[in-house]
């Protein structure tokens, strides 16, 4: 365990969190690593009070909340092993901390990156416009006499410092969408490569025309020109490093969810492995159904029960001979008559016949309740033309006639968590308002969404750390394989490269489609 | 005793018979050079593509006038008939200014030789 945490601190973003932060993390990680091993040996049953949802998602189940949550949660928490029990308590403490850390530890770099790039660019831009004002300022009685060619460069000179101005808007002046651990290369060498630039150029100015007085002003204005003419080429090569270069598919990488194996693959060019980590979390939040823990339950009742079965005495004495003990486990194991698989196959047979029932009912209660709206919209405006009836109210007026049928099929699917009544109603008088169909409202429900159509305090994915053995800023390699952990689930991502292809082409003639019928009529004069 | 084929030709005057506002012949064709000639049954050689007389009516104008099925058509009243489509062939035989159509036809015939104990 301490050998793959000292992996994850040396190449993932631990380095920018502050010190106190980075004991708590550890701290968190930790507790959430050690219970694992003790899971075997915990009894199933362990009732646990979770952070309840934002309302309780009955309005007359309120008043009964307490005995109510016993109740309903003794129908879904056959089996809450322990690692689940700490992860959510464990997620409030870190997310607590990291809360405090946040603002202070990342803006500091963030800010600092920016800061440098903008005083080079203001360096940049003001450099020509210096290389022309200064042998006017300094020896101005000297200078030949340059006239309409020197105007012309002037005006020529305004035009490209513009463009170079709106140009390097549009490519750098972003919001940045997110933070990542190391710095962009090819950013950095741009800085670079531009500082240089301008520093030989401020070198030579400095030699040849501020100590020898040069008299030759058109020279020194051409010099200018050149200067903004290299700047504009190093804008081109900024956008075709920065910007082009990774829009042609190379790579297919495919995301794995660690704990229900959803899996999705997706296309990129060259990336280092920091922006393709950043593209494939932005494609989590809309293209993987949300994180249910409570899914998994099944799984791990299952795997508790396989461990719970066998003990090993050590009867030949002190000893601890733990390969051949593991060795007899197995065997013990092997031989027993497992009927598990016969349990599987029933139990997923009866909730899924279970789930079709319940829906059908919902479908049904909520078809119903639509054509109540409808009615009481045409009587109203029978009644008062002018009035419309407040989409709220009419949400409000039908709700508790398919609030039951709706409950029972979000528990039955464990959906429950995440949806409050609140977010119900607003759905409902959200469709009532757009004049959605029975079936558009039930959408969201019947089946989960991604992640972004949640409550963000549902989502259990916020702080990301990038595990790899390569480094994060070398670029996307064939078989390459990193890890992307939050604390509860982590994203596997294989990269792998798209194969070249060879296409040939094959002429087919025209005529080899046309055929000549012949007929055999008989006509009668 | 032997059967000998051999064709020979005949000219035909088959006079049109009026039945409302048409002209008819009592006759039908096939053939022609836009056709299928391996479908002819009437054919010697398949790949004739001239025009034949596939169906004569009973007690039609071209029956009277000695028409008999199977036999091809070479001229009609002077046009040559063995390098034409059937629609052309059609278009020349149901002229609607012609009373009387003169058609030579081949024919081809099965007759028993004469027995050399005739002879004898």
């Amino acid at each position: 365990m301490s050998a793959a945490m000292d992996t994850e601190s040396t190449y993932s973003g631990y380095s920018h969190y502050s010190g106190h932060s980075k004991k708590a993390h550890r701290q968190g990680r930790d507790r959430h690593k050690s219970p694992r091993s003790k899971d075997g040996s915990r009894s199933e049953k362990s009732v646990t009070i979770q952070t309840p949802p934002a309302e309780p998602l009955l309005g007359n189940d309120a008043s009964r909340a307490e005995e109510g949550q016993d109740d309903n949660w003794g129908e879904t928490t056959t089996a809450i092993t322990g690692t689940s029990e700490h992860s959510i308590s464990q997620e409030d403490i870190a997310r607590i901390s990291k809360d405090l850390e946040d603002s202070v530890g990342l803006d500091c770099k963030r800010y600092l990156g920016l800061t440098v790039a903008a005083v080079l660019g203001l360096l940049v831009f003001l450099t020509p416009i210096a290389f022309i004002l200064l042998p006017q300022i300094l020896w101005r009685d000297d200078l030949e006499p340059c006239g309409t060619v020197c105007e012309g460069l002037f005006i020529s000179v305004a035009f490209k410092l513009l463009i170079l101005l709106i140009g390097t808007w549009a490519l750098f002046f972003r919001q940045p969408k997110a933070d990542l651990p190391r710095v962009f290369v090819f950013r950095a060498l741009l800085l670079v490569l531009i500082f240089l630039f301008v520093f030989s150029y401020w070198l030579f100015y400095g030699v040849r025309i501020l100590d020898s007085k040069d008299t030759n002003y058109q020279g020194i204005v051409q010099y200018a020109v050149s200067l903004v003419d290299a700047l504009l080429f190093i804008h081109y090569l900024a956008i075709v490093l920065l910007e082009l270069r990774q829009l042609q598919p190379t790579f297919a990488l495919k995301v794995v969810r660690s704990t229900d194996g959803e899996s999705r693959y997706y296309s990129l060019g060259h990336l280092s492995i920091q922006r393709a980590a950043l593209v494939v979390l932005e494609n989590y939040y809309r293209d993987f159904t949300v994180y249910n823990p409570a899914l998994l339950t099944a799984s791990k009742s299952r795997a508790a029960k396989h461990m719970a079965g066998l003990k090993v005495y050590n009867v030949d004495g002190p000893g601890n001979n733990a390969s051949g003990q593991s060795r007899a486990m197995i065997a013990a194991a092997a031989r027993r008559r497992d009927s598990s698989h016969n349990e599987l196959y029933y139990e997923e047979a009866d909730h899924e016949r279970r789930v079709r029932k319940r829906r059908a009912r919902l479908v049904v209660a909520v078809e119903e309740a639509f054509t109540h709206i409808k009615r009481l919209q045409a009587e109203e405006q029978q009644k008062a033309p002018a009035e419309m009836m407040d989409p709220r109210e009419a949400a409000q007026a039908i709700f508790p006639s398919m609030a039951r049928a709706l409950q029972k099929y979000l528990r039955t699917t464990r959906q429950q968590q995440y949806h409050s009544m609140e977010s119900i109603l607003q759905h409902l008088s959200f469709c009532i308002t757009n004049n959605m169909t029975p079936k558009a409202f039930l959408e969201r429900y019947l089946s989960p969404g991604p992640t972004l159509q949640y409550d963000r305090d549902r989502w259990f994915s916020k702080q990301w750390t990038l595990v790899s053995e390569e480094a994060v800023t070398s670029g996307l390699q064939d078989g390459v394989v990193f890890v992307l952990k939050c604390l509860d689930f982590s994203l596997v991502v294989n990269v792998k490269k798209i194969p070249f292809i060879k296409l040939s082409e094959e002429f087919i003639d025209p005529k080899s489609h046309k055929f000549v019928l012949r007929l055999q009529s008989e006509t009668s004069v | 005793s032997y059967l000998i084929s051999f064709s020979f030709q005949q000219r035909i005057e088959i006079h049109k018979l009026r039945q409302g506002d048409n002209l008819i012949l009592g006759f039908s064709i096939g053939g022609g050079i836009d056709q299928d000639p391996t479908q002819n049954p009437f054919s010697e050689d398949k790949t004739d593509k001239g025009i034949y007389v596939t169906r004569v009516t009973e007690g039609g104008p071209a029956e009277v006038a000695g028409l008999q099925i199977g036999d091809k058509i070479m001229q009609v009243n002077g046009w040559d008939m063995t390098m034409v489509t059937h629609d052309q062939a059609r278009k020349r035989l149901t002229k609607r200014n012609e009373e009387v159509v003169r058609l030579l036809v081949t024919r081809k015939s099965l007759q028993k030789a004469v027995q050399q104990s005739m002879m004898s």
